[in-house]
């Protein structure tokens, strides 16, 4: 009962405490590596993997499938040029994807990368790709943005067919939203 | 019999009534209980659902029992002095291992189940659904059709505040406007995503509950084995309207789906010939005023009210900035765009309807500009200039 | 601190630092909370009882449930057992007060501001909060009312609160037992509290840390739950879900320890397999930390989470179980009476057990697919909480309260009480399980006409619910007014304990001045 001994445990509890703050913080971060390495919700890796010539898989094809689409209040245009394409693990492959901005204003667009299903994310690596960076249009202009991409010969026997898709974001600045929202 | 006797007695009846009634129910349309479905994969949850009742009603009616027995014999007036024991090892390792072989037991079918669900390979077509609130648009990804799916019970069947609602029809909160339709016996796999806040698509007919989260792709899949109408609705709470977004899947034979998608093409091409007509000539003040009334009734008028007055958070549109200091070109393009809780009705309506819609916000309820919009002017605006 | 005298009035209350008062205010929150979120709960059944929309707006509806959801569990039940912890663990472990005993008030203290700022919320322009009481981002970030700070402060206090809350129940533990009472002789309630407040001290931070981020989404300009930041708003989930499963255990497991006093008391028989009791305890609370996920089956998390998910939720049953079965060996061969806090906690141990069967069920995967987010969920977790949590909350009440207050209740109107709660219980609640089943989906105003028959009955059923702890209310007031005269030292019969065995009713302002010989 005595205060020292008080004081002792409180400040024990206080740690376990301050402890899990920190913990609930630290969430994020190793939810995020969590993600990567198990492929939850498709989140992709947004770094640029290098094309080391693995070895082409002949035998096997691999339909992917592009989706494209544009969060609200964002004024471009933004497609896939094509929505499938077969290939063969391992082997390089570019796909184009236009963007336009139809708008009177200058404005920046990130796009944002998720693949069904999640697990296929862990094998697909991209060499190039326009959602690694953000994009400046001005009113008017339009582009054709290259993503070099290659399934890794080790993608699980039973999937057939990879989702990648991406959805464009306003990323210009937050303060113009809400001066279109009043 | 004491009051507490009769009343365990009863619960016990209660608990196997229930058990009976499960039986007893129809097993195609029930209210009672889950769906056998008509899909091979909802026919095996069905399975395991109806095993799981038996064992585990099993578990807790020799729980209750017991408890029965004990209440009973073991009364003070029946029991006097009262046993003294406070452990027996054998009894706590028997009811440590026994509940854990039931558990294992009852994994095994679950975990093949479960793989079989989740395995959306070797696909026949896909649909990309997504949520919005409170809607669901469907993109065919294989046959070039898309188009949006929203509730069709009108307003006066449902707003019973002045205890004046019209007579329910049966499929009350079931009902859509466009129904999905899919072929059966293919594997259909579906990709699943949301456009505001996170949704989740339901057709417990097809054993299917996964949900739309904005910015990510999600898969699942079902091989319809019966033509008929399967509805579901949104199971996961997203905003005011949330229990009247409902889902309706017409599953038809290959044919007739092979039909169906060239009509949609058909109807497709002859919007769009309509569309182009309806831009191409200038409407009257009254004709935009009387389509966009209907158009705001049926679209908006959901969060903006009717009045124009707004909702909680959803703004009023009656003399704001919006609707009478902006010009109609950034008024049209907000509603063509959207912006965060405000959806892109761009994708949704025909250029003379949002025309007609711009024109009536900016002249209805008093906010009076005098400004017309022109269906050309939104093909304008659409591309651009 | 070692005389008799103490303040009287309104500044007894705002200043007391004394173990019994603060108990008394808490027990009485809880109350108040109690009945305004059975107020809404009730607003809500109302709605429900036929199809169509008669009372409120969709968006009303939404804040009703969002706002019974946060009141009932962090404003009924958490505070419920933080007050019988007041009462009892002193008493119990032969402790004059608590250790902390101003950090006890300021625990308190901070309660009625917490809730004070959610309830004005209902008042605020935009509505109170409406998206649920797990506050999904990004319902609740980008699409949220402005009263969404309000809820975000309010929750931020709470945590507060609870956290000292459960830091003086643990220092008490460790430094104040009676000497003799070691660790393994310590009562049940004892033993389920400090495992509690180590759950509390371990998961109110992650929940802070939730609401703190959907702050900073709001207004500073991070995404950690929005996609177009590169956050992820199921993120959100799994970080509620680990505060969140955790939670509720906390709302169950003195519950736990109340029914292990009241049975052994009325069946004359120490309780079976004490020390099974306390480990079945600690690996519950274990595994709440390992399962989170499981409240997600459906946000498409890879095969292999949800396999382990389901696996390691199974597991629960098993301590779970052992916990039924020793209630049930306790009474085997005892020698029963059924005073109203035995018939409470009888009812606790048969309807927990029913939410305990829909909880296994609930864990396998495929199904769960099928009953996530359905009124058969809804049905599991009431279950759970109201003849869990507050049926358990209401046999302490009726078993302590002669301690407490020195006066006996009217046993018939207790029983009366009981009979009323625990039939409308059940026409309220069970009703849910097959309404959820046939497809009626959660938190929705109206539904099709196939459910109209048992959300009537679960409406009617609620009403009744409500009525009956009105008759509470009364028994109450009657028992602190005089009741049905002085009550004994030992109270009930087969009363074990320290509270019993060593003190007088009503118990003295401080519990124990010398510490008493624990054997």
């Amino acid at each position: 009962m005595s205060k020292a001994n008080n004081k002792n445990v409180l400040f024990k509890a206080i740690g376990i405490t301050a402890l899990m703050t920190v913990f609930a913080f630290a969430m994020v971060p190793l939810y995020n590596v969590f993600c990567e390495i198990t492929g939850i919700n498709g989140k992709v890796v947004v770094s640029e993997a290098l094309y080391d010539e693995v070895e082409t898989d002949t035998n096997r094809t691999v339909t992917i499938e592009f989706i494209t689409s544009i969060n609200r209040g964002m004024p471009w245009e933004f497609k896939s040029t094509i929505n499938k394409i077969d290939v063969h693990p391992g082997e390089l492959k570019e796909v184009m994807f236009y963007a336009r901005n139809y708008s009177q204003k200058t404005i920046t667009g990130q796009a944002v990368p998720s693949v069904a299903p999640g697990q296929a994310s862990f094998y697909l690596n991209k060499t190039e790709c326009f959602c690694f960076d953000q994009q400046t249009l001005k009113p008017g202009e339009e582009i054709k943005m290259p993503m070099k991409f290659y399934i890794d010969p080790e993608l699980p026997e039973h999937l057939h067919t990879v989702t990648m898709s991406y959805v464009l974001f306003n990323a210009t600045s937050k303060g113009s939203d809400s001066v279109a929202a009043n | 019999m004491s009051l507490l006797k009769k009343v365990m007695s009863g619960l016990v009846l209660f608990v196997s009534m229930i058990m009976g009634s499960l039986w007893a129910a129809e097993p195609e349309y029930s209210t009672l209980n889950l769906r056998p479905g008509v899909t091979d994969n909802s026919q095996l949850v069905y399975d395991l659902h109806m095993e799981v009742v038996v064992i585990m009603f099993a578990v807790a009616a020799l729980v209750f029992a017991a408890i029965l027995f004990a209440v009973i014999r073991f009364r003070k007036s029946k029991n006097p002095n009262p046993a003294k024991f406070s452990h027996s090892t054998t009894l706590e390792i028997i009811w440590t291992v026994v509940p854990m072989l039931i558990l294992i037991y009852l994994t095994k079918p679950a975990i093949s189940l479960l793989l079989d669900m989740e395995d959306t390979s070797k696909a026949d077509m896909t649909v990309q659904v997504t949520g919005i609130q409170w809607k669901w648009k469907y993109k065919y990804l294989d046959s070039d059709i898309e188009f949006i799916s929203s509730l069709s019970t009108p307003a006066e069947q449902y707003n019973d505040y002045e205890r004046n609602a019209a007579e329910k029809g049966e499929n009350y909160l079931l009902e859509v406007d466009n129904e999905v339709v899919l072929p059966i016996g293919k594997k259909i796999r579906f990709l699943i995503t949301a456009d505001d806040v996170i949704h989740s698509w339901w057709v417990p007919d097809f054993a299917v509950k996964m949900d739309a989260i904005p910015g990510f792709v999600n898969e699942t899949w079902a091989k319809i084995n019966e033509p008929g109408i399967y509805r579901g609705v949104c199971a996961e709470l997203c905003g005011r309207l949330h229990g009247f977004m409902p889902i309706v899947v017409r599953a038809v034979p290959q044919a007739e789906y092979d039909q169906w998608v060239e009509k949609k093409l058909a109807e497709k091409a002859e919007a769009e010939r309509l569309a182009a007509e309806a831009a191409a000539r200038s409407w009257s003040m009254e004709d935009l005023m009387a389509q966009g009334k209907e158009v705001y009734e049926a679209k908006c008028a959901v969060c903006h009210q009717s009045n124009g007055e707004g909702l909680g958070t959803f703004p009023a549109l009656k003399g704001s900035k919006v609707a009478t200091v902006d010009s109609a070109d950034d008024h049209a393009r907000l509603v063509i765009l959207g912006l965060n809780a405000m959806p892109k009705f761009g994708e949704e309506l025909s250029d003379a309807d949002l025309a007609a819609v711009v024109t009536y916000e900016r002249n209805a309820w008093g906010n009076d500009t005098g400004d017309t919009v022109q269906p050309g002017r939104i093909a304008e605006l659409k591309a651009g200039k | 601190m070692a005389h008799d005298h103490h303040p009287t009035g309104l500044s007894r209350w705002l200043f007391t630092t004394n173990h019994k008062d603060i108990g008394t205010m808490y027990l009485w929150f809880s109350f108040i909370m109690f009945l305004i979120g059975g107020l809404m709960a009730l607003g809500i059944r109302l709605e429900l009882f036929q199809p169509g929309l008669q009372f409120w707006d969709p968006n009303f509806f939404n804040t009703l449930t969002t706002m019974h959801g946060l009141i009932m569990v962090f404003g009924a039940v958490m505070p419920a057992f933080v007050g019988l912890a007041n009462w009892l663990i002193p008493m119990q472990i032969g402790a004059p007060d608590m250790a902390l005993p101003r950090m006890n008030n300021w625990s308190f203290w901070i309660l009625p501001f917490a809730f004070g700022l959610l309830l004005s919320s209902l008042f605020m322009e935009g509505g109170a909060p409406n998206f649920g009481w797990t506050f999904y981002a990004p319902l609740s970030t980008k699409f949220g009312p402005p009263s969404t700070d309000f809820f975000i402060f309010g929750v931020h206090l709470m945590g507060i609160s609870s956290i000292m809350g459960a830091i003086n129940v643990i220092v008490t533990v460790f430094n104040m037992r009676a000497p003799g009472m070691t660790l393994m002789k310590m009562p049940m309630f004892v033993w389920t509290w400090v495992i509690t407040a180590f759950l509390l001290i371990m998961v109110m931070p992650v929940l802070a840390g939730a609401v703190t981020m959907m702050l900073t989404d709001r207004h500073f300009g991070t995404s950690f739950f929005d996609a177009a930041g590169g956050g992820d708003p199921v993120m959100f989930q799994h970080i509620f879900w680990f505060f969140g499963h955790p939670e509720v255990y906390i709302m169950i497991l003195p519950a736990f320890g109340i029914a292990s006093h009241i049975i052994p008391a009325f069946s004359r028989k120490p309780l079976f397999g004490y020390s099974s009791m306390v480990y079945a305890t600690a690996s519950i609370a274990f595994l709440s930390f390992i399962v989170w996920a499981h409240h997600m089956f459906t946000v498409g998390m890879p095969v292999a989470g949800e396999l382990y998910f389901m696996i390691a939720t199974m597991i629960i049953a098993v301590p779970t179980g052992v916990k039924i079965f020793n209630w049930v060996a306790t009474m085997w061969r005892g020698s029963l009476t059924f005073e109203t806090p035995m018939l409470f906690a009888l009812a606790f141990v048969v309807l927990f057990t029913l939410g305990g069967v829909s909880g296994v069920m609930l864990a396998m995967t495929p199904v769960d697919k099928q009953y996530h987010d359905t009124y058969f969920v809804v049905a599991h977790f009431h279950y759970v909480l109201f003849p869990g949590a507050i049926f358990g909350t209401i046999a302490a009440v009726y078993y302590w309260l002669p301690k407490w207050t020195g006066n006996m209740y009217s046993e018939f109107w207790g029983k009366i009480h009981f009979w009323f709660s625990i039939i409308a219980v059940n026409l309220t609640f069970f009703p849910m399980h097959f309404s959820g089943l046939a497809g009626m989906q959660r938190r929705v105003p109206d539904y099709n006409m196939m459910f109209e028959g048992f959300n009537q009955m679960s409406s009617i059923g609620a009403f009744m619910l409500g009525f009956g702890q009105i008759i509470f209310l009364g028994v109450l007031i009657h028992c602190i007014k005089g009741g049905k005269g002085k009550a004994t030292d030992k109270v009930w019969e087969g009363a074990e304990g320290l509270e019993f065995t060593h003190l007088p009713s009503p118990a003295p302002y401080h519990s124990f001045e010398q510490s008493p010989e624990v054997k």
